[in-house]
């Protein structure tokens, strides 16, 4: 009998343990935040305060002073123009080749069974494995005068004269596609495969054509994952550097490469600093509006 | 000594008085399917009346969703022959076989709302916009979800998904309706209603109907036909009553309601079963072995001077389970076999007999069912 009592929760003690039960569940949440905490204090240190003294580096002119003299300078001068409309150019061609290289890849993949498709993914994956500038010198030694790809047409009487397949904007797309490409499968492949194949079946079974089928049902249900994917190639592509500036030969600069000239050959920090600052807030709009697109797509239950 | 013929097959003659012109037979002949060396589907021969309801029912592995399948057009058979009425559609892609089909998990269209998902077959049809609208809700009313139309999927609760995937699979009036374990993944209350009435749908449809199950208590209560499947063969095909009151093999026996088994032995024209003496109505005439189902419901509980017309075992109660509506008694024989039986419960009989307690048991010679032993072929 007196064990019984012992185990009623309106016993003689009165205590149900509210109170520490509470500090239990708080002192779980602050063990898992710990495990969060490293990560963030290295965000902090290595991105947010030097972004934030770029941004305040920005706003000053060469004596120090508190000015907008970089922002109106970009708007002045047209050089800035064009390099914001060439990074736009090689942005948006290189997601669109993007888009028509990996939506069929993708396609191809979520269609294998998952072992062999899980060693495709092997060969996509692949390029990760070497350094970007491995890659990007790998495309320099094909596509130069003197590359193979050069040589072979040569040899084989395809073309006389040494294409100019480099150093300009086809050199810079090539090597951009190749690099960006993944990132385009990725997501794609990963919502693909979330697609019930029973759809499709129904489908069918209700009248629909394999191609109609697929523009009405699979499609429609790929889309998150093309705009995950084509944002993230977008971004991507804003803030490049190496590519261009190798496979460009001078002749293409987007943003970053300009960032780089400011620096090194100007030492105009500030010039640079508004460059990134533009930067970010474009490719944060570009960030927002592909989360809506992609929210609304979900709205209409593709996400489930 | 199956009692062949004399089963009384009322939906069989309630069906093909309902089934309508527009009811369609299928014939299988033949139909083969290996993966690698395993075959999935060996020579498979069916025919499925016109208006009838028939299930494939099965354990996994045993082929009925690959028939299905194939019946469909989403698999393509190694060989073989599936007929639609008089019309080959073997080799018929999916699209074009005009049939109904539900799926076990709904296969709704999640980027389209109720009204465009059960619209879908119709739009493809190229039927005009107000017609569509019309037929879409009717459709929706038959299944209790009038005024459903405008609602996400993500929405609906399980139960109204099914409903939905229903009304699409018939609203273009398919000569054939295939069903994948439709109701697998609904709760058990809701199951048991649903079942009722896809049934009842049925009756008023009269639709020719292949249904998938692996729960054999759904395979009963609604189908004309039952086909056992057993490793990628046909291992009978019959009425839920002709296959329950003799299964004809320990497989079918031992998938289709509750049995226990007992081995029996036969010389010189008598049965010994468990050291009793078998009366049945058909007893084998040859020397050798043969099993005897024992279901537990037919089973009873004797007491002092009964067992008129029974076969009658002694053995002891080893546990008792409440089931509530039944107490189920597992018991052991004299010479070592397990048998349960089922006794129903009526309230205020007192406690369970305590395991050990001597018991007497008795199966009407009526409900004694003899099966070949199975490495012999017929007893």
């Amino acid at each position: 009998m007196t064990t019984a009592s012992a185990f009623d929760p309106a016993g003689p003690a009165g205590d149900d343990h509210a109170a520490g039960l509470r500090r239990d569940q708080w002192r779980e949440r602050m063990g898992l935040a710990g495990l969060a905490a490293p990560a963030l204090l290295l965000v902090t240190v290595t991105m947010l305060v030097p972004v934030g003294w770029l941004f305040g580096l920005s706003f000053l002119d060469d004596n120090g002073a508190l000015s907008l003299e970089h922002y109106r300078r970009m708007l002045a001068e047209p050089s800035y123009g064009r390099t914001f409309r060439t990074t736009f150019e090689i942005s948006f061609v290189t997601t669109l080749i993007c888009i028509l290289l990996g939506y069929p890849l993708a396609y191809f993949l979520s269609q294998l069974p998952r072992r062999a498709a899980n060693l495709c993914m092997i060969a996509v994956l692949l390029p990760f494995w070497t350094s970007l500038l491995v890659r990007t010198y790998a495309w320099l030694v094909l596509l130069q005068r003197s590359g193979l790809i050069n040589t072979w047409g040569m040899k084989l009487g395809l073309w006389s004269e040494p294409l100019q397949l480099v150093h300009n904007m086809g050199g810079t797309l090539i090597g951009m596609v190749h690099i960006m490409l993944p990132f385009m499968v990725l997501p794609l492949y990963g919502t693909m495969r979330a697609i019930d194949r029973n759809l499709l079946r129904a489908a069918a079974s209700l009248g629909s054509t394999p191609v109609h089928g697929f523009w009405t049902v699979f499609f429609p249900l790929s889309l998150p994952g093309l705009a995950a994917g084509a944002a993230l190639v977008f971004v991507l592509c804003l803030g490049f550097y190496v590519t261009p500036a190798m496979l460009g030969g001078g002749k293409v600069t987007m943003v970053s490469n300009r960032i780089a000239n400011d620096i090194e050959l100007f030492f105009n920090w500030g010039a640079a600093s508004a460059l990134g600052v533009v930067l970010l807030v474009i490719t944060l709009v570009v960030l927002v509006l592909a989360a809506r697109l992609s929210r609304g797509a979900g709205l209409f239950g593709a996400g489930h | 000594m199956r009692l062949a013929g004399d089963h009384e097959r009322p939906r069989d003659a309630a069906a093909s008085a309902s089934g309508s012109a527009t009811a369609l037979p299928i014939a299988v002949r033949r139909l083969s399917k290996a993966y690698g060396a395993v075959p999935v589907l060996d020579e498979i021969d069916l025919d499925v009346r016109p208006g009838e309801f028939l299930t494939l029912l099965g354990p996994s592995g045993s082929g009925k969703t690959t028939l299905l399948m194939a019946i469909a057009g989403f698999l393509r058979p190694d060989k073989g022959s599936i007929r639609f009425g008089e019309r080959e559609v073997v080799r018929l892609a999916p699209h074009k076989r005009e049939i109904g089909m539900v799926f076990q998990n709904y296969a709704l269209f999640p980027h389209m709302d109720v009204a465009r998902n059960v619209g879908f077959p119709l739009r493809l049809r190229r039927v005009p916009a107000a017609e569509i609208a019309r037929r879409v809700e009717a459709a929706l009313q038959m299944f209790q979800l009038g005024g459903f139309g405008s609602r996400r999927i993500d929405q609906l609760s399980g139960g109204q998904r099914q409903r939905v995937a229903l009304a699409r699979a018939i609203v273009f009036e398919p000569r054939i309706i295939l069903m994948d374990e439709p109701l697998s993944a609904l709760d058990k209350q809701l199951r048991e209603r649903m079942q009722i009435e896809l049934r009842q749908l049925h009756e008023r449809l009269g639709t020719t109907t292949v249904y998938v199950t692996h729960d054999q208590r759904e395979a009963l209560t609604m189908s004309d036909r039952v086909a056992i499947l057993d490793r990628g063969r046909i291992a009978r095909i019959d009425t839920p009553r002709a296959i329950y009151d003799d299964p004809g093999s320990r497989f079918v026996a031992e998938f289709i309601g509750e049995s226990s088994f007992l081995d029996v032995a036969v010389a010189d024209g008598v049965a010994r079963a468990a050291g009793t003496t078998i009366r049945a109505g058909n007893l084998p005439t040859q020397q050798g072995r043969c099993t005897m189902v024992l279901r537990p419901e037919r089973l009873h509980l004797l007491g002092p001077g009964q067992g008129e017309g029974m076969n009658c075992f002694d053995g002891r109660v080893t546990g008792a389970v409440y089931q509530g509506d039944t107490l189920l008694l597992q018991t052991v024989l004299n010479g070592g076999s397990p048998v349960a039986l089922r006794v129903t419960t009526r309230g205020g009989e007192g406690p369970p007999p305590a395991p050990g307690t001597p018991i007497r048991i008795g199966i009407a010679v009526s409900d004694t069912v003899l099966l070949p032993d199975e490495a012999k072929g017929a007893p």
